[in-house]
């Protein structure tokens, strides 16, 4: 087992070195340097400024765009990276570490409590749809459910903004606090401004739990199915079991077992912020910060979060295989 | 394989060769209890038993239909005209006023301002019998832009999917059927594209894309390829683990027995008995090829204006004024991304469900 962990450990590096070398590359060929748009005005006015702005070139390290050039940047982020320094995001003047650990906690917020949500709705749909297969309920959720896999995440969020946020006007829709109210930094201060923004992260935490119970309610109908037509439940409901404590004791348990290799997945949605769903309501969590990084051409801060993400995944991914091999003792690792 | 048949049958006594009876049992007389099914058409009598995989197949034939023939039978509008109601007249408005600037020299001065104002075009239409579903903020018909996005998001997803399978199985089936260091390297690979966040390589790449100043057209091509090569890991791991478990069958070691050469064998015996997964995992694929593709051209960085998408349409509810008050503008887009994905889901699982060798008839 630990003989295992560590090889795919050190697996994992030559992954991630690859995932840099990959992504480091397309961030800086793409055209939107941050400098040419930060000094756009005085490039434009100033044709003196030139001068300035190739030393600043050089001091950003962009100044250099053939093959050379990016590959001896990439070294010097890396041997940077190795030294736990992720530079310094050219948007905020301020550590990616510290922006990413700063704005991680409000998308983690959102994302736990999206997920929850998920977990709790959606495994008691599976488990009714499956045991109750064909009938109206079962496509009647299958239904429902494809439809929330198919919706495009922005144009929910659309819908859900006209609708709940113009129409009834009963959530903001956008931002995380009222900029017109103003808190006291005292007790019943605070607990006004959570609640505050609870109210505006309503609209978000719904968009992302709808959109996501689909995928998981499939997955547990799948699987219910496939241990309802174990013989072990054959044996159970044989006994004269009574059909409630042949799924909830008997079935329900080992649904949970294929459950474990979600881990890869929740991992980095749980960490990693939600792109578009913080983009459109404005909220100011790491994957609204990445998309603007993006769309500003801010090197460190989008390789950081890439990298983060890239982590992420590889831990995910090894710590499902370690749980599938915990929960099915069948399943032998290393080879 | 004839010849051998042939072989068999001249050394055979003539009535042990003529032994299978061509005449159907009911002729003979005999009862029949069973029914002969070819396995594809046991798929196919699966597939249409489930409600559900019909509603999508229903939903993509006409989903076709409106994007590709729907143009040639509605071509009242182009995908980018702009809808001039005096045909794009030029009218010169002369104003006349005098400019009384005390200040220089103390006389009126008249001005004569000749101004050429091009017939207001129809922007922000309602709904009527004119433009079916209205115009939008170019006054550009919104009905037939529907169906052009349409067209472009069925292209792309079509041609991505099937490029991205073809990568898949190539280095997928070479790592299954080697193994070693060969599958070492391709695993890696695909371990490498798996770790890589799809929707921001994807944004990085879109960007890039549109600095090399391609012609919309051009551009729409060289998007197809960046969203085949971050997603084609998927099939490769698919292609690999079916073939790992294939290769040690009986029907294989019977190839290598024939000395069946390594490419008539991967690809002639191994990879048909893969198709089953990947036709399944094509489809589903679809549906999601297109939320890609809607997603980058909702962020601007997919289909360019003027050419019509459904992500772009969709993005002109960024406004809150449309968002509010041009409902035809946006919601029919999203509607009809709803319904390719969808439709594209049904009938991946209703292919599953139909092609799983494990199934009851």
């Amino acid at each position: 087992m630990f003989k295992y962990i560590v090889k795919r450990l050190l697996i994992s590096i030559v992954i991630l070195l690859g995932v840099s070398i990959i992504i480091y590359t397309l961030v800086r060929l793409m055209p939107t340097d941050f400098l040419t748009q930060k000094y756009a005005a005085q490039l434009q006015t100033n044709p003196g400024f030139v001068e300035q702005f190739e030393k600043f070139k050089e001091m950003y390290g962009l100044a250099d765009n053939s093959f050379g050039g990016i590959m001896s940047g990439y070294f010097q982020w890396l041997g940077n990276m190795l030294k736990g320094d992720m530079g310094t995001s050219f948007i905020y003047q301020k550590p990616v570490s510290s922006i990413i650990g700063e704005n991680m906690w409000i998308s983690f917020a959102i994302a736990a409590i999206a997920t929850v949500l998920q977990f709790l709705i959606a495994i008691p749909l599976g488990i009714t749809s499956a045991t109750h297969q064909y009938s109206v309920r079962d496509y009647a959720t299958t239904v429902l459910t494809m439809i929330g896999i198919s919706l495009p995440t922005y144009f929910f969020a659309a819908i859900v903004i006209k609708f709940f946020a113009m129409d009834l006007g009963w959530f903001p829709n956008t931002g995380l606090v009222s900029p017109s109210k103003d808190f006291p930094a005292t007790f019943a201060g605070t607990m006004a401004k959570i609640g505050d923004m609870a109210h505006h992260l309503v609209l978000p935490i719904f968009v992302s739990v709808l959109l996501s119970i689909g995928g998981l309610m499939r997955y547990t109908r799948t699987n219910t199915l496939e241990v309802l037509n174990a013989d072990y439940i054959r044996t159970a409901r044989a006994k004269g079991l009574s059909e409630r404590k042949v799924i909830y004791k008997h079935a329900f348990r080992n649904t949970l077992i294929p459950l474990a290799t979600l881990l890869a997945g929740i991992l980095p949605s749980l960490f990693g912020g939600m792109l578009i769903t913080e983009q459109v309501f404005g909220i100011n969590g790491i994957g609204g910060l990445a998309y603007k990084a993006l769309q500003q051409g801010d090197i460190p801060f989008i390789m950081g979060y890439n990298m983060f993400l890239a982590v992420l995944t590889v831990i995910g991914t090894l710590l499902s295989d370690i749980m599938y091999s915990i929960v099915d003792p069948r399943v032998k690792l290393g080879k | 394989m004839s010849d051998f048949d042939k072989t068999i049958e001249e050394e055979l006594p003539a009535d042990v060769a003529a032994a299978p009876d061509p005449t159907p049992p009911e002729e003979r007389g005999e009862e029949v209890t069973y029914k002969e099914m070819s396995p594809l058409r046991l798929v196919l009598r699966r597939f249409f038993r489930s409600r559900l995989s019909i509603v999508g197949l229903v939903m993509i034939v006409a989903l076709f239909l409106f994007s590709f023939l729907g143009p040639v039978v509605y071509s009242r509008w182009g995908e980018e005209t702009v809808d001039r109601p005096d045909g794009g007249a030029i009218t010169e408005l002369t104003n006349k006023y005098t400019h009384n600037d005390v200040s220089q020299l103390g006389d009126g001065v008249e001005v004569e301002e000749v101004i050429e104002h091009v017939s207001t075009d129809n922007l922000l239409a309602p709904p009527s019998a004119r433009h079916l579903l209205g115009t939008d903020d170019k006054g550009m018909d919104v009905f037939v832009r529907l169906m052009y996005g349409g067209r472009i998001s069925l292209i792309i997803g079509f041609i991505v999917v099937i490029l991205e399978t073809l990568i898949g199985v190539l280095l997928g089936g070479l790592a299954g059927y080697f193994g070693g260091w060969v599958d070492s390297v391709i695993m890696r690979i695909v371990d490498i594209f798996n770790c890589i966040p799809t929707l921001p390589i994807l944004l990085i790449a879109s960007a890039t894309i549109e600095s090399w100043e391609l012609s919309p057209d051009q551009q729409i091509y060289v998007l197809m390829a960046f969203i085949t090569l971050f997603s084609w890991s998927g099939t490769a791991r698919l292609v690999r683990g079916q073939i790992l478990s294939l290769r040690e069958q009986e029907f294989m070691t019977a190839t290598e027995v024939m000395g069946l050469s390594i490419w008539r064998r991967l690809f002639k015996h191994l990879i048909p008995n893969v198709m089953p997964q990947l036709i399944v995992s094509m489809t589903l694929g679809l549906g999601s090829v297109i939320l890609y593709e809607s997603t980058l051209s909702y962020l601007g960085l997919g289909v360019q204006l003027p050419k019509a998408a459904w992500g772009t349409m969709i993005a002109t509810a960024n406004d809150p004024v449309i968002l509010q008050y041009h409902v035809n503008m946006w919601l029919p887009a999203g509607v009809l991304i709803v319904i390719a994905v969808l439709g594209f889901n049904f009938v991946g699982d209703g292919l599953r469900d139909a092609m799983d060798p494990k199934a009851k008839k």
